[in-house]
């Protein structure tokens, strides 16, 4: 069995899931994946095309592990168009993840398109604690959304509620996650906030967060190149997203100065979002 | 009287006056200030080499890019991206860390445009990269032309007073003489060995991983390689030499010292053990001086000529 998490892996997708039109789920036998935790990904060779970052997803039978892509760039559409008996080559899972403790009785989840990736494997932790939790799902119209029926299923053990918010209204609330986070926050308390998603949809949460004195983690994602702290590409201030990640808390963010502002091309050069 | 650990792993090259002789070798976390400021804060690197530094911003090839084999080493073919002369030279302007820039570029009119972007900064001084394995017209490929190597560094020294480190590595042309020819353009050290040109090639898809099909080969294979480099340059030159390749160790460095170095550049270990591998190699090293009785760590620069 390969135990070494740096070398590729070929792996053979063994089943593929469409989500919705632009996101597929692609499930592999994979041990080392499987135990991932939440906010940990892997480095996902596309043979001939690209290497991706992709947050690792639950895959809900033993020994197998999944990854969620949305049609993006030529990468990610390479890795999209990827089906059952196709090969991809994995390494990882790196980088660290989100934390939970016993102490947490009720915790709210704030998550925008497949940031929600890291968010479902943390729910499934949850469930098993019996920690009650309030998941906002965040996406730009009805046919978007995800994961809306599989998070009440992993969940299914705990108190939970599901918000889903959509930019045109055409389903659920109407606006952004993080407005439905202001007015749940207005009137209701929690020991820990989780956000994974776009990054200037986090530095809102992150803003919020300090607004109302809430606790927060948010599992980042930059341009990476090697995932194992070498290259720098991944850089925020002076945190390397890959192996100081993706996971940071309020404290650290608070540092970030370039959080939600700046990112680094990929030659380097800072540039604006 | 007790000596600080200052004084004793303190080193001198080309002039440079280093609190260790731990540098972080170009190519590696080289692009961002803030990383440049808690690698020598945190982490107490002696120094820092930048990222090799072209006129022009480059994107570098595709991924993958970044290959770790077994037995902690790497191969990579980043294809030298890096922010270009503006940007970082802008982007060091108020550095206040030991910190060499990395140059590159392919022809001789190139690199005093270069340093006019740098001269003015708060820097140690260059290392040329004339030895990266895997892009074409730059690095190597210069490199092994002797001739242009040596009018290259000429036409660096004749601009410059800073101290001028040229990178060398495994090509077509003997290391030695390389490293001959730059002493003779008026190099004020050498920096031994870059990457080794090299594949990987996955059996299951059959396909070469890195995106540009070669790459550089670094880590602890190519460590015996780059001690006989050293060894041989430092003793047919009479300019210090900072051994590179394979360090994960104190051990490393020790070696690496005893075959010639003045100072050491570490890279790939970073991947394996983090930046604390600066730290953890400072606390051997320490502990090695004060076994051996020493009263700083050039005194066993060499030592291994003798026999």
């Amino acid at each position: 069995m390969h135990t070494n998490i740096d070398t590729h892996r070929i792996v053979s997708i063994c089943e593929d899931t469409l989500e919705t039109p632009n996101v597929k789920t692609l499930i592999f036998q994979d041990n080392l994946s499987f135990k991932a935790k939440p906010g940990q990904f892997l480095m996902v060779w596309i043979p001939g095309v690209e290497e991706l970052p992709m947050s690792v997803m639950v895959s809900n039978t033993n020994d197998n592990a999944a990854i969620t892509v949305k049609k993006y760039g030529i990468g990610s559409t390479a890795l999209f168009q990827k089906k059952k008996g196709d090969v991809i080559g994995i390494r990882g899972p790196y980088g660290n993840y989100f934390r939970v403790s016993k102490k947490q009785k009720k915790v709210i989840l704030i998550g925008g398109g497949t940031g929600l990736v890291p968010l479902m494997r943390l729910s499934v932790i949850l469930n098993k604690m019996q920690i009650s939790c309030t998941l906002i799902i965040g996406a730009r119209s009805k046919p978007e959304i995800l994961f809306y029926n599989f998070a009440k299923k992993i969940l299914q053990n705990t108190k939970h509620k599901i918000i889903v918010t959509t930019e045109d209204g055409s389903f659920g609330i109407k606006g952004y996650p993080t407005d439905a986070l202001i007015k749940i926050l207005e009137h209701d308390k929690f020991d820990m906030a989780y956000t994974c998603g776009p990054e200037l949809m986090m530095k809102k949460v992150y803003d919020i967060s300090i607004s109302y004195d809430l606790s927060l983690q948010a599992s980042l994602e930059r341009y990476m190149k090697c995932g194992v702290g070498i290259c720098a590409s991944c850089c925020i201030n002076d945190k390397l997203v890959c192996t100081d990640g993706t996971v940071f808390n309020n404290k650290e963010l608070k540092m970030m100065t370039d959080f939600g502002l700046i990112y680094r091309n990929k030659s380097g050069i800072k540039s604006h979002y | 009287m007790k000596r600080s650990t200052k004084d004793i792993l303190a080193v001198n090259l080309a002039g440079i006056s280093l609190d260790n002789p731990l540098i972080l070798a170009s190519g590696f976390l080289g692009i961002s200030q803030e990383i440049f400021t808690r690698l020598y804060h945190e982490f107490e690197v002696g120094a820092i080499v930048s990222k090799s530094i072209s006129l022009n911003p480059m994107e570098g090839y595709r991924g993958p890019t970044v290959v770790p084999l077994e037995n902690f080493n790497f191969l990579n073919a980043v294809g030298l991206s890096n922010p270009g002369s503006d940007s970082f030279s802008n982007e060091i302007k108020n550095n206040d860390v030991p910190l060499l820039v990395s140059l590159v570029g392919s022809q001789e009119n190139e690199f005093p445009k270069l340093i006019k972007k740098f001269d003015k900064l708060c820097i140690l001084g260059y290392e040329v990269n004339l030895s990266c394995p895997h892009v074409a017209k730059m690095g190597m490929e210069v490199g092994d032309d002797i001739e242009l190597v040596y009018r290259i560094i000429k036409r660096i020294k004749s601009v410059t007073t800073k101290p001028v480190i040229i990178k060398i590595g495994i090509g077509n042309t003997n290391i030695v003489k390389i490293a001959e020819i730059a002493q003779d353009a008026g190099a004020n050290a050498i920096t031994a060995i870059n990457t080794i040109r090299a594949m990987k090639i996955d059996i299951k898809t059959e396909r070469p991983i890195l995106s540009n099909k070669f790459g550089g080969l670094s880590g602890k294979a190519i460590k015996p390689i780059g001690i006989r480099s050293v060894y041989e340059i430092s003793k047919n030159l009479n300019i210090p030499v900072v051994g590179c390749g394979g360090i994960f160790s104190w051990e490393d460095v020790i070696e690496y010292m005893l075959a010639g170095s003045s100072a050491v550049q570490i890279g790939s270990s970073i991947g394996y053990l983090g930046m604390s591998v600066f730290k953890e190699i400072k606390k051997g090293i320490m502990d090695y001086i004060k076994k051996k009785d020493l009263k700083n760590i050039m005194e066993i620069i060499g030592n291994a000529h003798k026999y």
